[in-house]
This record gives structure tokens, C-alpha cells and sequence, in this order.
């Protein structure tokens, strides 16, 4: 059989079901009256200057490399929590090493000044 | 019932994979890398690997497609939504998928796949972290080593200075 | 008495008698979903009124007036007003990402609920991995800013996006840490696990076990639902409205409705974490529903959330984003090798 998540997979269906037939009603009663002047960008009144897609800042990317580094790590620490209590003192030593090695790794981040914004 | 669930997923995720690679627009591409991680996660779940499943979204979805949606941003020329995507060398490169693919061909054919006759819908969260703790014991501090070298060299690529 | 979990077991009997299993499968599964999208919807009704009359008191004014008692309509009159609007598009939006995005940002919110005990036996469904569920699904909240940033094709709305998305994922990684801590205690990831470890008065309250985790949950709770003083994504002031500017109408009030579910999701999931769920105060109380214990404890989370909005200012952005890595990290990590310590010691 399917398993567990078939209430997971319609569930999505549900979701999507809800907002598509709101959006539909919606537009069953609002008026639509479009023109040049309302459907241009909103810059604060003025005409939009230049391309709306900016080069952004590398930082964005290296935030989001360590971020992904540490989403591994956590990813290991839950089946760990989840069978700590039982398997006692050793378990702890060995995720103490695995948690050191990545708070050595956070402060060289920090001392690289790697995690400083602007 | 479970077989119609496992072609949908199936059909999912090859059409979305086949988007990925052809739409002439990066970001869609990136989106659409999101619809085929989630169905592989889809794939997962109807096999009862919960586990497996939720880290699939967790890792795939929340964070690398978030990395190259960001990678896309910070650069300049792909970020524009007129900018299409190309290849400039597309003789070596199909040279090498064409060999890859028949590498793939050759050791699919010739695995013997084990057919289990019922999915087992025992938690597996509790067995992973067991075998994490006991049998894997190398591979697992190896794992935290190999998180610590991609942190520093990403710093090290990112930060010229 | 009075326990309503009795209520959905009857409905599935009842459906069993006379279906085949696969469709009732996919009749209580589309009958729960539209449940919880009902009490979603009311539930955002009432917090919207909710957070205006109490800003408005923290403020010395009184609000909505003038629909109902005390403007108790006033969500409901906003809805109609919402719906009647012209659905507006910037002429160069990505059509079909502009659409996806709010479905998305509503979608990611309302599937989390399919593993929140809201009482004993009032759980949609009790997923072994449950927790870890809540965190993955939510994911997609980023990936819809993003969307929502890039279709409207307007530099606010870029911006607002990229910035939210850097906020979410900093602040998500303290916050799944401070969750391994609550694992780590109850030893499963089960929703309804987490919570039945708890039972037996609220000295057995996780909160008072490792309050440093429940802290560091809390603050990344806060940013992770976009609350001040962690708005940066709305932040009227400076992006105008982040990443919803270009947004109006019905696709406007999903993003709105969102945020609302996901205030109350960050609370739900502290109250099952860190007090007991749905277990009474005491259980000598436990006469009093359970559904009635949970919905008690969230909206005073609720309120709290609410009141730390109208009392903070904003952070900047560099400020931020350093708390999250250099302040709320490393807290982070001393929790989870504390309460390793704790429970190694005192077993």
C-alpha cells in the first residue's frame, strides 16, 4: 500500500484545490479593468529605472552555503537524539567529537569574518 | 494502488527533470529542480522511508535549491530574465553523456535488484540513528570532517581578500 | 466528555462499513484536510481582529469599533473587501510563477498542521518522524518568497524576498537545534510522543528541563514566522512591503493568511515542545477538554508573539543576521551538550 503519507500527498492536493477555487470565486465577482498605468511596476510613483533583477552581494550565497552545512549536520543529529538515552555515555562522546569538529568549523567561520553581514 | 502512485511519481519527476535541463529560463529551471526533489521525496515516502523522505525536503528542497536560486542571483548575467542558457562546447559534452548513460545502461543490467514483496512500515529513524552509533561509527565522525572541509573552502572560494 | 477525538474514529467506522479501504483513505483524508482548512480560516478571522485590538490597546486606542461588538466583524468585512478587489499583475511578471507563489506559501503553511496534536486523539496523523516533518515541509515558505520576489519583477520585491530568505535559513538552524534538544529528552520524533513524555503536571514540562532550548526556539520561532522585531521581509518602512508589493486581491490575502497560520504553527509547536501540549497544568484538571488545554496555551504563545510586535523595534539587517550565527548558534549548541550531559548524569 502507499504507507503512511498518503494523507501527506492529498493533503497537497487539498491545498492547491482550496487556493485555486478561492482565486477562481474571486474572480467570478471582482471587476477587471486593466490599464498601461496599473499595471506598471510600483517604484514609489516613479517610472521603474532599470532592470528589477539587481546583482546581488555574494554574501547572499555564502550565507546559504553555510547554511547548507549546518542543515546536514542537524539532519544527523535527529536520528542521534532519537536513540541517545538508550545507547548511553558513548553515544554522547561520539557526538560531542561530530558537534566539536563543526563548532571549530563555525568559529574559523567567524574569526574569517566570514558571517559578517555587509 | 501503490503501483499507480509510484508511475505518477515516476511521471513526475522525469518531466520535471526534462524541464529542468530545457527550459530556456535558469530560474524556472531551478524551480522546477524543486517539483522533481519533492517527487523524489513523494518516491520515498510511499516506501515508507519517513526518514529518507523528510531529509530529501529538508536538505534538497530547503536548502541547495535555495543555494543555487541564490547562486542565480548574485550573478549578474543570469539573473536577467532575457539571458537564456547555452552550451559552448556541445561535442565533448555529449561525448561524455552519451558514455555516461551507456555506463549506466551496462551496470543497471547488470545488477540483480532484490524485489521485496511488502514494504516494511516499521519507524526507521530510531534504526539509523542505531546503526549511526554503532556500526557506522568511521563514517559517521568521517561525515562531520567532510562537512568542516566544505565549510572552510567554501569561506576560502567566497572570501578573496 | 466533552473529548472530540471520539468524533473522527466514528466517521472513519462508519466510512469503512461500505467503502473500499483505498477510498476511505482518500475521503477521511480529504474531509480532515477541509476540517483543518475551516478551523485555519476561522482561526485567522480571529487573530487578525485579535492582533488590532490588542495593538491597538498596547497603543492607547481602541481599534475596529463599528463592525459588530467591538469590531469583531472587522476580518470578515476585510475578507469581502479583499475578495472584490482587482487582482493586479505588473505587465512584465512572470505569469506562472506569480500565480504558483502565493499556493505555495499557503500550501507549505496549512500542510503542517497534518501532524499537530491539537488534543488527546485529535491528530490528523501521528508520523513517526512528525517534527522533522513541520521543519522540512515549512522549507517551502523560502522557496515561495522567492518566487513571490522574483515573478513580481519589481526591485522591492526582490529584494524583500532575497532578504526573508536569508533571514529564514539563518534562523533555521538554531532553531531545528533547539528542537534536537526536545528530541533528545522525549526520545522520539512523534508529535504525540513529545507530548505524552511530558504528562503528570507541568514540573515534567520540557521548558523547565532545558528553558535554554525553549529560549533559543522561541527567538528563531519568532523570526521564522517574520514577526518584529524580525520583519525585515515587510518592513513597511524601508522595502515598502517586501516581497508581497505587487501583490493584491485574493492572492495578497493568501500571503496574509499565511502568516497568520504560521504564527500560530511556531506556537502550537512550542506548546507541544516545551509544555505539555495538551496535558493539563495539573492532573487534578484534567477534567477540562484537552483540545481545550492546547488551544489555551498557544494563544497565550499568540499573544505573546503579538505583544513582543508591538513593543520592539526592528532589527537591521547586519544585526540580524549576527545574532542568528554568533549569538543564537552558539546557544544553540551549548543546550544540545548540556541536556546531553543532563540526561547522561541523571539519567
Amino acid at each position: 500500500m502507499i504507507g503512511n503519507f498518503a494523507y501527506a500527498g492529498i493533503w497537497v492536493l487539498v491545498a492547491i484545490g482550496f487556493v485555486v477555487i478561492t482565486f477562481f470565486f474571486a474572480r467570478l465577482i471582482r471587476p477587471q479593468r486593466p490599464n498601461p498605468t496599473k499595471s506598471r511596476n510600483y517604484e514609489c510613483g516613479e517610472f521603474p529605472l532599470s532592470d528589477s533583477h539587481l546583482q546581488y552581494n555574494v554574501k547572499y550565497y555564502l550565507f546559504a552555503l553555510i547554511f547548507v552545512i549546518f542543515d546536514v549536520e542537524v539532519v544527523f543529529l535527529f536520528p542521534w537524539a532519537a536513540v541517545f538515552r538508550a545507547l548511553g555515555l558513548f553515544a554522547f562522546i561520539e557526538m560531542l567529537v561530530f558537534l566539536a569538529i563543526l563548532i571549530f568549523g563555525l568559529i574559523y567561520a567567524w574569526k574569517k569574518k566570514a558571517l559578517q553581514w555587509v | 494502488m501503490g503501483l499507480a502512485v509510484f508511475y505518477i511519481l515516476a511521471a513526475v519527476i522525469l518531466v520535471s527533470a526534462l524541464f529542468v535541463v530545457t527550459l530556456r529560463n535558469i530560474f524556472h529551471s531551478a524551480l522546477m529542480l524543486i517539483v522533481c526533489f519533492f517527487g523524489v521525496a513523494g518516491l520515498y515516502a510511499s516506501l515508507n522511508a519517513d526518514f529518507l523522505a523528510a531529509v530529501q525536503v529538508l536538505i534538497y528542497v530547503g536548502a541547495v535549491t535555495i543555494l543555487i536560486i541564490f547562486a542565480v542571483m548574485v550573478t549578474h548575467q543570469l539573473s536577467g530574465k532575457k539571458i537564456r542558457q547555452y552550451n559552448d562546447q556541445p561535442v565533448p559534452a555529449g561525448l561524455i553523456i552519451i558514455s555516461l548513460f551507456l555506463l549506466f545502461v551496462v551496470s543497471l543490467s547488470k545488477t540483480g535488484f532484490e524485489v521485496v514483496k511488502s514494504i516494511s512500515s516499521s519507524p526507521t529513524v530510531e534504526g539509523i540513528g542505531k546503526a549511526l552509533m554503532t556500526s557506522y561509527v568511521l563514517p559517521f565522525e568521517v561525515v562531520s570532517i567532510v562537512l568542516l572541509v566544505a565549510l572552510i573552502g567554501a569561506i576560502v572560494i567566497a572570501r578573496k581578500d | 466528555m466533552f473529548e472530540l477525538g471520539g468524533i473522527f474514529e466514528a466517521i472513519g467506522k462508519w466510512l469503512n462499513g461500505f467503502l473500499p479501504p483505498v477510498w476511505v483513505t482518500i475521503i477521511s483524508a480529504v474531509i480532515t484536510g477541509l476540517a483543518v482548512l475551516g478551523f485555519l480560516s476561522l482561526l485567522a478571522l480571529f487573530l487578525v481582529w485579535w492582533e488590532r485590538k490588542i495593538s491597538a490597546h498596547m497603543q492607547q486606542r481602541y481599534g475596529p469599533m463599528r463592525t459588530g461588538w467591538h469590531g469583531v466583524l472587522q476580518t470578515i468585512a476585510d475578507g469581502v473587501k479583499l475578495l472584490q478587489k482587482e487582482d493586479l499583475m505588473p505587465k512584465d511578471a512572470d505569469r506562472i510563477v506569480y500565480f504558483w507563489a502565493p499556493i505555495i506559501c499557503f500550501g507549505a503553511a496549512f500542510m503542517a498542521y497534518l501532524v499537530v496534536p491539537f488534543g488527546k486523539g485529535i491528530i490528523v496523523q501521528d508520523l513517526n518522524i512528525g517534527i522533522l516533518y513541520i521543519i522540512a515541509i515549512t522549507t517551502f515558505t523560502v522557496v515561495s518568497l522567492l518566487m513571490a520576489g522574483w515573478a513580481s519583477n519589481n526591485k522591492w520585491a526582490l529584494l524583500g524576498g532575497m532578504r526573508s530568505a536569508a533571514q529564514i535559513i539563518s534562523y533555521e538552524v538554531p532553531l531545528s537545534l533547539a528542537i534536537v534538544g526536545a528530541v533528545m529528552l522525549a526520545q522520539t520524533l512523534s508529535m504525540n510522543g513529545i507530548v505524552s513524555a511530558q504528562a503528570g503536571g507541568f514540573w515534567h514540562w520540557y521548558v523547565f528541563r532545558e528553558p535554554l532550548g525553549f529560549l533559543v526556539y522561541y527567538i528563531a520561532a519568532t523570526a521564522e514566522a517574520n514577526r518584529t522585531p524580525f520583519d525585515i521581509p515587510e518592513a513597511e518602512q524601508e522595502l515598502v512591503a517586501g516581497f508581497n508589493i505587487e501583490y493584491s486581491g485574493m492572492k495578497f490575502a493568501m500571503f496574509f493568511l499565511a502568516e497568520f497560520v504560521n504564527m500560530f504553527t511556531v506556537s502550537a509547536i512550542a506548546v507541544t515542545l516545551f509544555f505539555g501540549g495538551w496535558q493539563p497544568l495539573f492532573s487534578f484538571l484534567g477534567f477540562i477538554p484537552s483540545w481545550v488545554w492546547f488551544m489555551g496555551k498557544s494563544l497565550v504563545s499568540v499573544f505573546v508573539l503579538m505583544w513582543f510586535r508591538w513593543t520592539y523595534p526592528r532589527i537591521r539587517v547586519d544585526q540580524l543576521m549576527n545574532f542568528a550565527w554568533k549569538f543564537l548558534l552558539p546557544l544553540a549548541f551549548l543546550n544540545i551538550i548540556l541536556v546531553g550531559f543532563g540526561i547522561v548524569v541523571f539519567k
